[in-house]
Formats: structure tokens, sequence, C-alpha cells
């Protein structure tokens, strides 16, 4: 439980057809270098690539088609075919070649590719070294701003486990784990098949079939006690799902319990480590949290935790349960 | 409408950038198609033209071809509008497809595509990964993220309201951003505090409401040598000098307590053991220890065996 639940939509994925004309000016001055630099490419490939119809290609490309300058003499700048399929543009004029990369293109490409950089598994190798400095040159000033921001990936333990994790799914292996679960307070050993080795929000995780589980499970690598790659090949079910890494890793079922709790002020980091359905301000900084959880257990260990700071609403229940726990550790200092 | 105006603009791109010399707005309207017949309407409809091409980071250039000409001309230099030269290996372009992904769904996604898109332009197949399985992502679910990037970037000092861990109200904080930073997950902004006239660094999930800026682009001077980074770590770090304490633990629980204990041995009473702790910070761990609830007893010292009782008997209040 520490993903952040709040969803983002991309500002990216705007659909051609409501594409301002200066998005529309932004493909098209991309669009011709892209076959120049390729001499002729397929219509099909291009609008993928450009994320449009065929349709709405063929209407750019008649656009770059009917570019008109009238002084001194009119002429077209652009000459271009699509006959059969296959685009061939036989004068491109001024613009073959791409604009340069502007600030926030340069530094959102430097920031990911210099936090790949930490992880384990990817950085050791000299590609993105080689890529940081190529990028770096082709950007220019571009790139400046891009050193005051930065990416960590989690701490050392985590990426002696990723190694291994990695090691795995190179070698399509089994992995053996010895993870700890703080909800529960246990130490637990199992068999997992590995998937894929997820980072994100900072942390890097396992994601893969849990043999106990018989189920796709996500383990957070700086919780693993042990890990060892073992010598069975790895088995991963037909129908095993993998996680919507963009809508959140943990996302509530219908079986989970639904908690409420008062926070006061001291109380209130509780919000921005859990992800909450619903968070409500109340007077002198205290808040009102809803959150589901298939854990009871952990809800309880976070109760005794927050002490004063934190009161459980409901369910009554188990409200009672926490007052029960508090009364038996204290009779320990009676 | 709006097909005209992107052959309006296109048109207008390419005639600056095939031009030798600055061209006055006469030339530009005799040689563009597209623009109103009106000079006044042409001017107006021009200069935004102008914003929106500058907008898209084409550098259009102002001047004159001689020193004694007195009417600006405009142009775009082939060499500032080009992306240079750029080739890729094959392994350098699959992490260049795995970098462009971090954002997705995040504050850049639109400006790591719009750079691959580039990139693929000038050549380069950044198609999907090599590498198997692995699928890195970088968040912004904070508000503030996006205006704290562009005051970083633009180096301009910003005003936002604060409510620091543990208080009840947000109080008003004037900052200059050196840099943002992503630690364990959560953004971070360093910077100099100008009313506490100090270095400062600010959890952007406890920024309460809009971030203004609150002076002109390029006046946040950002001292060189300044390791945003190591700032985040520092103000993030326990102290340095630990305390120990005895506790006992129940045989079977306490897991997360025995995996750093500094040793364990059984106690006299069967079903317990007895282990020697490190601490730092009395507040966390009495908090920690107490969450273990009857599976966990402090013995000493004294101050965290109080804070222990304290925090269960808020629990009953």
């Amino acid at each position: 439980m520490s993903a952040d639940a709040s969803p983002r939509v991309a500002r990216s994925s705007r659909t051609p057809a409501t594409a301002t004309a200066t998005e529309r000016l932004q493909r098209l001055l991309a669009l011709v270098p892209y076959v120049v630099s390729r001499n002729s490419v397929g219509m099909a490939e291009t609008a993928a690539t450009f994320g449009v119809s065929e349709r709405e290609l063929v209407d750019d490309l008649n656009l770059l088609w009917c570019v008109e300058l009238r002084s001194p003499d009119p002429y077209c700048p652009i000459d271009l075919s699509y006959e059969g399929g296959e685009i061939v543009v036989s004068e491109a004029e001024a613009i073959g070649r791409p604009l340069r990369l502007g600030v926030d293109e340069a530094c959102a490409l430097l920031i990911a590719l210099r936090m790949l950089a930490e992880l384990p598994s990817i950085g050791e190798g000299s590609a993105l070294s080689r890529t940081i400095a190529k990028l770096e040159a082709a950007a220019g000033a571009a790139a400046g701003p891009a050193a005051q921001i930065a990416v960590q990936v989690d701490n050392i333990t985590a990426q002696s486990a990723a190694a291994a994790v990695t090691e795995a799914l190179n070698r399509g292996r089994r992995l053996h784990l010895s993870y700890y679960v703080p909800g529960r307070d246990e130490a637990t050993e199992r068999d997992v098949d590995p998937m894929r080795l997820l980072v994100v929000e900072g942390r890097s995780y396992l994601e893969g079939w849990c043999r106990r589980a018989d189920d796709v499970r996500l383990f957070r690598l700086d919780r693993v006690l042990a890990i060892e790659v073992l010598d069975v090949a790895r088995d991963v079910p037909a129908g095993a799902e993998q996680v919507d890494v963009d809508h959140g890793l943990f996302r509530p079922s219908p079986q989970d319990v639904q908690v409420v709790f008062e926070l006061a002020p001291a109380g209130r980091w509780v919000a921005e480590y859990y992800p909450c359905e619903q968070i409500e301000e109340l007077p002198d900084g205290r808040l009102r949290i809803q959150l589901r959880t298939p854990d009871t257990q952990w809800v309880r260990r976070l109760a005794l935790r927050l002490g004063e700071d934190g009161r459980l609403l409901a369910p009554a229940d188990l409200a009672d349960q926490i007052g029960d726990d508090a009364a038996q550790a204290l009779d320990y200092y009676a | 409408m709006s097909r005209r105006k992107t052959e309006r603009l296109l048109s207008l791109v390419v005639c600056l950038l095939s031009a030798r010399r600055y061209l006055t707005a006469a030339q530009i309207r005799a040689a563009v198609p597209g623009y109103p017949d009106s000079f006044d309407a042409f001017k107006r409809m021009f200069e935004r033209d102008k914003d929106e091409l500058r907008e898209l980071g084409i550098p259009l250039e102002t001047g004159t071809n001689a020193s004694g000409d007195e009417e600006l001309g405009y142009r775009i230099s082939r060499q500032a509008y080009e992306l240079p030269e750029i080739t890729l290996e094959p392994d350098e372009a699959a992490v260049l497809g795995l970098a462009a992904r971090v954002w997705r769904r995040a504050e850049l996604a639109g400006a790591a595509e719009g750079a691959l898109l580039k990139l693929r332009a000038a050549g380069i197949d950044a198609e999907d990964l090599t590498q198997p399985g692995i699928e890195p992502r970088v968040q912004t679910p904070e508000a503030a993220f996006g205006p704290l990037w562009e005051a970083v970037r633009d180096r301009r000092p910003v005003t936002f309201a604060y409510r620091a861990a543990g208080r009840s109200a947000a109080q008003q904080r004037n900052l200059e951003p050196w840099g943002v930073v992503n630690r364990r997950g959560r953004w971070y902004v360093a910077g100099q505090d100008v009313d506490r006239g100090a270095e400062r660094v600010f959890r952007l999930s406890r920024i309460d409401g809009p971030v203004r800026f609150t002076g002109p682009v390029g006046t946040v001077v950002v001292p060189p040598g300044t390791d945003v980074r190591a700032a985040v770590r520092d103000w993030d770090a326990e102290p340095i000098v630990p305390r120990s304490c005895r506790v006992r633990i129940r045989s079977g629980a306490g897991y997360g307590l025995r995996r750093h204990a500094l040793s364990i041995e059984p106690d006299d009473t069967d079903g317990w053991d007895i282990a020697e702790l490190h601490f730092t910070d009395n507040g966390w761990w009495s908090e920690h220890l107490a969450s273990f609830g009857a599976d966990v007893v402090v013995l000493e010292p004294s101050d965290l065996r109080d804070a222990v009782i304290g925090r269960l008997k808020g629990v009953l209040t």
C-alpha cells in the first residue's frame, strides 16, 4: 500500500480531430523529415507513428503538396507523392530537417534517462551514458534545466534484489523469495515466476505469478529478505494479467473493507502515504479520510501507530477490536 | 478555418527559412498566401502568427540587412532551427524508447512524446525496448509540479501556501526555487526561502492551493555548486547519533524489528525474546513500536517506554 491512486490524464493524447492549427503544424514539420530521412516509407507505418488515420495522413500530405509561395515568382516548395502506399518526398525545400528539441522536450527525456541510469539492471550498460551524451549534444542549451530536476530510485538493498529479478527475467527462471509483509508483521516464503520489474514512484517491484497465492502479485523489493534464482524454468500461466502501471498499482477490489479515519494535524501524513477514496478537510487542520483495504490487520497496526493522532470511525467492530488491542498491550506495562 | 491557418503558418515557416535575408512585413505579405487585404488586419494576424511560431520553439529572428535600414525584417536561421545530426545505435534507441515511456500519464508526457517524434523525424527508429520486462514510471499527482518545474526552468521566484508537517494552518512562503527532486516517490522543491534568508526544502504534496510567480523570468540565481539532490537527501535524513533500546518481542512475531536487531536472546519468560535495537527518533520509533501492539513491550529507556504507553493510551481516549 504505497501508491498514490489519483489518476491523471495525459495531456498529449488529444485526438487529431481536435488538434489546433499549431499542433498540426508541428506534425507536418516532423512528417517531412520523417519521410526524407527514410527515403521512402509506407503510409500505414507513418500513420501509426504520428497517431493519425491514413485518411488524415493523406490530408496532411495534400496540404504539404499545396503549399505555394508567391514572390518573387509563384512556386511550390514541397514536392511529394504517395502512389502505391509509399510516400516519397522529392523536394522538401527548407523543412527537410526536424525542428530542434524544446526545453521541456529535451529535459523530459534526459531526466528519464538519468533515472534509468540509477537502475542496476539497465544502468550498468554503456548504452545509457552514450544516449545521454548524444542527446545532450543534439539538444544544446535546451538540455540545461534538466540538471535541476532529478528522480532518485530506491536504496541499495532493493538494488541487489533487482539484479536477481533481472537475471531471472533474462534467463527465464523461477525465483524463491523470503518476503516481509509489514501489515501482518510476517516473513513469508514463496516461489514466484517473474513477469516484469516495475519501477513506480521511486520504488522497485517484482510483478510475478505467485505459486503460493496462485495469482499475480506485486512484491516491493525493499521488503525482500532473501532472494534466490532457482534452477527451474519460469512458468507463467497464459491468463496471468499484467498490472496496469498507468492507473495506480494498487486498486481497491469490491471485497475490500471500507475504513474511515479522522486525523489530527500530526496524522495528516496518512493521507499522503496511502491512496484514499475521499479526503475531507475539517476545522483546525483535521482530516477525514476514507480508504479501502483487503487487510484489516494493517488497519489495526496503523491505528495503534497513530494513537491520539487518528481515530477509526468505521467500521465499528474494527474500532472495538483496536481498543482491545491497545488495552491488551497496556496490560504489559501495568 | 483551422486548415487555412495551418497552411498559412507552414508557408510562413518555409518562406522565412528559405530567405537568405531579413524579409520585411510587406515582403512576407506578398510571398505568403492567406493574409487579409487590409494592412492593419494583416499586421494583427502576423503578430499572432509570430507569437505562435515562437511558442512552438521556432527561432524567429528580428533584424535588418544593413545598418541604415529603418524597417525591421524577419527570418528563421536554419542553423538555429534544425535539430543537429544525431544517430543512435539500436541499443541506444531502445533505452530512448524506454525513457520516453517513463512520463506516461505524468506532467511531461506530452513533451517526451514530442521529443521522440522529432528524433524519429531525424531518422531514429526508437521502437519498443529490447530489454525484457522493465516498466519504469514517474508520476506527478501534485498540482504544484507543473508551475514549479516552469519556475525552475525559467528561473522565476514563486509564492505558495505551505502546510508543514503536524501544523494545522498553512503559511505563505516565498521561494527562489533551485531544483525539483523526486525522492522515494515524492516530489520536493529546494531553494532559497526569501523570508527566512536560508535554504529550505518543501514537499510538493503539502503545498496548499496555487503556486504563483512573483518575479520575471531569469531572476533566480542558483548558487554555483548547488546540489539539490543532496539538499533534499539531507532534509529527509534521520539524525546520525543512534540510541539503543531493549524490547521484549513475542516469539514468532515482530519480524519487522527482528530484521534490524543488534542482538536477540530468549527471555526467561517462555514465549518471549529480548532484542536490542538502535533508533534515532523517539517520536517515530515509539509509533513504530506501538504498532506491534501486545507483541512488543519496551523495557528501556524510560522515555521511549513512556512514549509508547502514551501512544497506546491515546488510542483509548
